[in-house]
């Protein structure tokens, strides 16, 4: 059918002029991230970079500067600009704005040097990590146990009960942000990660929802057999359910994960020192206290959201599959 | 109750507990105690003083910043919702024409919607920057004009965050695909044999299957658009300039809470914005029985 084919043709051309429009901030981001200082910010007139751009040394490691038509190795600037060049064996001195970086095409990995030592970075990770495994930990485990509940076991105001479930997802966060916060704050939790990781061990509504769409697919028969031979309900959710699961046990862990790696709001609220900071909070710090550092801002960005991309290609199909599970039959 | 409803009855509780304990203390305690704060001045240091309706009181005749934090809000959402809608149905309706490298596509416009927050802002923070970002660059290569302030400029900051959260419609996106998947194929074969065309094989087989996916979607985009904080706190510093432009409701309780330590006040701004989602949400939800259609299930 010709209609269809010129259809089709249409379609991808459409596709391919769309991901590229897509995929144009990450490569500029990624390309920022790897250049120069001085190319950040093209001169007025010249159309943007795209290919990263680095600096030249010498062989005992020394930046190469032009000055006065003449390339010199550079020993180094005071904190005034005030430079150090290496001239025919002699040492002359020469102000920010008389010499010039030599440049080459290539990776200029210092931004990311910069920015590793403007950050926090390790103990930035660190706390980010504890944060995202201890919360994935209590949501899995406490909202699997619901949902065994809600799918499992017929007890009488069940689906009142899940109703209500269901309800407290529509609730906006600023209606209990500040009771907790208060509550939180006379515990004297505070400046601690347990405000960010408690109540994630009593079931999230969502991966309670999730779940139990999920268990009520395990065929009866199953858990009928298990108590016939005197399994107690915890021993069947433990040796049967939860095994049977593990695809959907996954995907719960999955998105949390994801949710708590970017989470800002909570951190920004109840971490107060720098060394608590999550990545997300200590980004946003970053950027706020050196604005137009774009080199080493889009290197952590980078770095930030490399994890996320990787996590994205390893569990692709599981990915996919959980957000169709999630949006389905809502 | 027999001994077996009674079992039945512990177990169910018994499993469930985690979350009934969770919803009294972390929902249904704080869900009163707004109430409460909200007909008070409270700072957390010291205990709240009640106040009446003081607060509602200044909210509604006193303080023309709440005026602008909704306005802004629903500027966003009115344009953002649909535009995200029609942009994400758009995507996935040309990734199921059985294009070659489709999972490739798929992942390209998945992608950005699950980039840390904090970083797609301070990326598009870059992006959009007036002299030397990516956007404004191009046009000036391409076009020989010089582009907007976008997010230095208090006309063009609205849409800067508008045109950024088109970047992000990834997840609607791939729940519009497993819709189109579940629209039985027989249905465009009798539609065929009745000689309809492509495009009245959208308007009446494709449009009315997907209407239940169109309001899952439309639902969730409101109540995040309304809330909408982590990205204009960002890339303004949690100002909310230039000139109030990017003031959001969300960020103006956050400024409330956290700057001014009004805790009182930022409750009942809470439950101003809860009444406004409830409203939304029920609006769309009652006038889906005219458009939503729903096959025997």
């Amino acid at each position: 059918m010709a209609t269809s084919r010129t259809h089709r043709i249409i379609a991808m051309t459409v596709l391919v002029v769309l991901s590229i429009t897509f995929i144009m901030p990450f490569v500029w981001m990624l390309s920022t991230s790897f250049k120069h200082e001085a190319m950040i910010f093209p001169p007025p007139g010249e159309p943007p970079r795209w290919l990263p751009i680095t600096d030249v040394h010498d062989d005992e490691g020394r930046q190469l500067v032009r000055y006065q038509g003449q390339v010199v190795p550079d020993m180094g600037a005071d904190e005034y600009g005030l430079h150090q060049l290496l001239v025919d064996g002699e040492i002359v001195t020469a102000w920010n704005h008389e010499v010039e970086a030599v440049l080459r095409t290539g990776l200029h990995w210092d931004n990311y040097r910069r920015a590793f030592e403007m950050m926090d970075f390790w103990q930035n990770l660190r706390n980010t990590l504890f944060v995202c495994f201890s919360a994935v930990l209590g949501t899995v485990l406490s909202s699997a146990l619901v949902a065994y509940s809600f799918a499992r076991i017929p007890w009488r105001g069940r689906d009142v009960v899940f109703v209500l479930v269901l309800a407290t997802m529509m609730l906006p966060y600023q209606v209990t942000l500040i009771p907790l916060f208060s509550v939180y704050s006379r515990l004297g939790w505070v400046g601690t990660f347990k405000p960010l990781i408690v109540l994630y061990w009593f079931g999230v509504p969502f991966y309670i929802f999730l779940l139990r769409q999920f268990f009520k697919g395990i065929p009866e028969d199953l858990s009928a057999a298990a108590r016939i031979d005197g399994c107690s309900e915890f021993g069947i959710f433990a040796r049967i359910v939860v095994p049977l699961s593990k695809p959907a046990l996954a995907t719960a862990a999955l998105f949390m994960f994801l949710f708590q790696w970017g989470d800002f709001l909570n951190p920004l609220i109840y971490l107060q020192d720098h060394s608590q900071y999550t990545l997300a909070v200590a980004l946003q710090q970053f950027q706020s206290q050196h604005e137009s550092a774009w080199g080493p801002l889009m290197a952590m960005g980078t770095v930030i959201t490399l994890p996320v991309i990787l996590l994205f290609f390893l569990t692709q199909r599981t990915f996919i599959q959980g957000i169709a599970l999630s949006g389905l039959k809502g | 109750m027999t001994k077996w409803e009674r079992r039945q009855l512990r177990n169910g509780l018994l499993f469930a507990s985690p979350w009934i304990i969770g919803f009294c203390c972390f929902a249904l305690y704080p869900l009163v105690m707004s109430i409460y704060y909200s007909f008070t001045a409270f700072n957390v240091v010291q205990p709240p003083v009640w106040i009446g309706l003081a607060n509602y009181q200044e909210l509604f005749f006193e303080d023309p910043l709440f005026w602008t934090a909704l306005y802004n809000t629903l500027y966003f959402t009115v344009f953002s919702v649909p535009l995200a809608l029609m942009f994400s149905l758009t995507l996935a309706l040309l990734l199921n024409q059985k294009v070659p490298f489709m999972s490739v596509f798929r992942t390209v416009f998945f992608l950005p919607s699950i980039v840390p927050i904090v970083a797609s802002a301070v990326l598009w923070l870059w992006v959009l920057n007036p002299d030397s970002g990516l956007i404004n660059s191009l046009l000036r290569q391409w076009l020989g004009i010089e582009g907007p302030g976008w997010m230095a400029d208090a006309r063009w900051s609205k849409p800067s965050l508008i045109l950024m959260s088109m970047w992000s419609v990834g997840g609607a996106m791939v729940i519009f695909l497993a819709g189109l998947a579940d629209v039985p194929q027989t249905l465009y074969e009798v539609a065929e044999l009745d000689g309809a065309g492509p495009v009245k094989k959208f308007l009446h087989v494709t449009l009315p299957m997907l209407t239940p996916t169109i309001l899952f979607n439309m639902v969730m985009g409101l109540i995040m658009a309304f809330q909408y904080f982590t990205q204009v706190y960002v890339m303004t510093g949690g100002s909310g300039t230039p000139l109030d432009s990017t003031m959001f409701y969300a960020l103006y309780l956050y400024r409330n809470s956290f700057y001014y330590l009004r805790m009182g006040y930022a409750s009942a701004m809470a439950w101003m914005l809860f009444i406004v989602i409830l409203g939304a949400t029920l609006g769309v939800l009652y006038s889906s029985k005219k458009w939503v259609f729903y096959h025997g299930d």
